[in-house]
């Protein structure tokens, strides 16, 4: 069974994919209502891939890099398709896809380990995992945002058009859309953070363990928040501000995986 | 069901020529009338626009040859606008059939247009259209010729890129704006100057619902009518480069030897509105934006030029869509004939059923009257035998009328048929 869900969800996400590359070539609607379509197909068969395994575990799957992984993807793609309801613009699609394709595919090639001890698991550490996971899918959305944005600012300075400048979303869209990602990430990162916090205090009785993990995870929450601010000001507003956002992800990865697989005590992987 | 068109556009006559045979909706309404009461033709449609003027027909059945028709309606084109027949010569195109249904497709897909693939003749074939259903002017062919036609502009608008990027340098500046501001509506622009492709621009600015619209002339007075024109507000040209800091986009088309903005007088202002992105559009030769200004953080900055070259571009990526565009014709040209030619097969049964009803009833009044010895009932019972023999033989042909599917062979089946059975003969 889990294997026929895998198999659909990738189906689906690849046609989605499918559906969004054919929208930005020939900029039919049709093409782009099919890849929203099909994204929604894919979130469901994930979501039921994603409800097996933690019955299967009987909590969140977080407690292996499959479960992260698979998660992390599924929170891309929800995220992802969130935004494209809100702002209305579904030109980014083709560059988010992937992402989500290749992390679940990832996912999949990953050792499934035993489930957890009864210790790691309850809802406070369940929310504060899937909180974080969900920050740092909205900061991935972030960065390939910005990603764009500065190759469209690159065009448009440069007075070099090519055909793709008028199916990318506008400069101040893709800024505007980068900057609520963020805002989702951030939000759900602190309290992800709190609940993580009020776990850690009824396990081991105090609120910090002083893992590189906990500080590396404040240093993101520090250099998203500088970008909110500095994107407001006169001389990181624009270009700058979104190259900031994209070397904050950089920072999302090394947490992601040096910290997780080798610093880390307590997260391993997520 | 001949269908015949004959006209002339941009390119086959001059614009005084094609000023002096144009319809008004008043004119079309009765140039349609006129030539169905005249018996020239039984469906018109006029199609007349800056660019073109057609008459579309289809002859009535008692017309001898669609050749005749079109004669007939390029005399009437110019009598009907007392011109000497003599002067269209070489200017009239005639079309027929299949290749004028071919040329309306492409005149709604925008194929035959002076700017490749533009809408708005979209919009003035619906308009004709209506013009001559409002007075009865169309039947059942001009009316699925013209339905048709209407599907084929949206879909090539839809499927294909022939109608999608700005063609013109004022277009061409706007959707820039729009690459970098998204929806202009809350946004502004100032113009400095005044000429004929920044009036455009403005037009078209207006057209998207721009939220503030300032003018700067160096005569004040200028600066005010074009400022009542535009439903604008006069920005004072001696302290044009603090007026810098409000708007977006600013289009500048003043005549001067001399940049009037200069790179610092952009730097301060950008320093004033904390780096919120600035687009100028310099449409002035020479420039009337420093060349250095480009350098400057969040500063966009192009110049007839580079318009020019994006329009060139444009052009080029809709030629290479004009092939997907032919497709997509044709296709539908052939979806038509193929339902005019099920129509006309509908109408050759129709007449060969009646006329073997015909001949059967003859055939049994003359061989059953001798037959003195058949019981009424039986006679009943033969009529209805032949009855069935009559639908089984006209089964197969019905059948194969139906599937055969090549339209040219169907059609050619068609004359076959006529010929046979002399239905023709029959009808006179």
């Amino acid at each position: 069974m889990r294997n026929h869900l895998v198999l659909l969800t990738i189906i689906s996400y690849a046609a989605s994919l499918g559906g969004y590359v054919a929208f930005l070539a020939t900029a039919r609607r049709l093409f782009g209502r099919l890849g929203t379509l099909l994204l929604i197909s894919g979130l469901v068969c994930h979501y039921l891939a994603l409800l097996e395994r933690s019955r299967w575990a009987h909590t969140v799957p977080y407690d292996d890099l499959y479960g992260s992984l698979s998660l992390f993807a599924w929170l891309l793609a929800a995220t992802y398709l969130g935004l494209e309801l809100f702002h209305r613009d579904r030109s980014v699609g083709v560059f988010i896809l992937p992402f989500v394709l290749a992390v679940f595919c990832l996912a999949q090639g990953t050792q499934v380990a035993v489930p957890a001890p009864p210790p790691a698991q309850g809802p406070l550490l369940a929310l504060h995992i899937t909180l974080n996971v969900l920050g740092y899918a909205a900061f991935a959305l972030s960065f390939v945002l910005s990603a764009i944005y500065l190759v469209q600012n690159s065009l448009l300075r440069s007075r070099h058009l090519g055909s793709i400048v008028w199916r990318f979303p506008a400069l101040e869209s893709l800024e505007r859309m980068s900057r609520s990602s963020v805002i989702v990430g951030l939000v759900s990162l602190l309290v992800g953070i709190s609940f993580g916090v009020l776990w850690v205090n009824r396990i081991w009785g105090r609120y910090w363990n002083g893992d590189p993990k906990e500080i590396i995870t404040i240093m993101i929450l520090a250099v998203y928040a500088g970008y909110l601010w500095l994107g407001r000001t006169g001389s990181w507003r624009g270009a700058r501000a979104s190259a900031l956002c994209v070397f904050n992800f950089v920072l999302v990865l090394f947490s992601y995986s040096v910290v997780n697989l080798y610093l880390s005590n307590f997260h391993r992987f997520f | 069901m001949a269908i015949v068109l004959i006209g002339l556009n941009h390119r086959t006559a001059p614009v005084e020529l094609r000023e002096r045979v144009s319809f008004t909706q008043e004119a079309a309404r009765l140039a349609s009338e006129q030539l169905r009461s005249r018996g020239v033709l039984s469906e018109t449609v006029v199609l007349s626009t800056c660019n073109r003027s057609e008459l579309y027909g289809v002859p009535p059945e008692s017309a001898s040859s669609a050749k005749d028709s079109a004669g007939a309606m390029e005399l009437f084109l110019a009598t009907f606008h007392r011109i000497e027949p003599a002067v269209l010569n070489g200017s009239l195109y005639r079309r027929h059939d299949r290749e004028a249904v071919r040329h309306l497709f492409r005149v709604a897909a925008g194929l035959d247009s002076m700017m490749l693939g533009e809408a708005e003749i979209l919009g003035q074939i619906r308009e004709a259209y209506r013009i001559a259903v409002d007075h009865g002017g169309t039947g059942p062919v001009l009316n699925r010729m013209f339905q048709s036609a209407l599907e084929v502009g949206k879909r090539v608008r839809a499927e294909t890129q022939i109608s999608a990027r700005p063609m013109s340098v004022a277009f061409a500046g706007v959707k820039l704006a729009e690459r970098i501001f998204g929806s202009l509506r809350s946004h502004s622009a100032l113009i400095l100057g005044a000429g004929s492709t920044g009036e455009q621009v403005v037009a078209h600015l207006r057209d998207r619902g721009i939220s503030r619209l300032g003018v700067a002339n160096r005569s004040l007075q200028r600066a005010a009518e074009l400022a009542e024109r535009f439903g604008a507000e006069v920005v004072d040209w001696e302290a044009l480069d603090s007026a810098l800091v409000w708007p977006d986009t600013v289009i500048c088309s003043v005549t001067s030897s001399e940049p009037v903005v200069s790179r610092v007088a952009v730097e301060r202002a950008m320093a004033a509105r904390s780096n919120r992105s600035l687009l100028f559009i310099d449409l002035g030769v020479p420039r009337n934006v420093s060349a250095g200004a480009a350098e400057l953080y969040n500063v966009y900055l192009y110049g007839v030029d580079d318009l020019k070259e994006i329009v060139e571009q444009n052009k080029r990526a809709r030629e290479a869509e004009v092939p997907k565009v032919e497709l997509l014709v044709e296709e539908h040209v052939t979806k038509f004939e193929s339902w005019q030619a099920g129509v006309e097969a509908s109408a050759v049964l129709r007449e060969l059923r009646s006329r073997l009803g015909a001949e059967r009833e003859a055939f049994l009044r003359e061989k059953l009257s001798g037959m003195l010895h058949l019981s009424p009932d039986d006679k009943r019972r033969i009529a209805a035998l032949m009855d069935e023999l009559l639908d089984r033989v006209l089964l197969e042909p019905a059948e194969k009328l139906k599937t055969v599917p090549d339209v040219r062979r169907r059609v050619r089946n068609l004359e076959a048929l006529r010929d046979l059975f002399r239905l023709d003969q029959d009808k006179s």
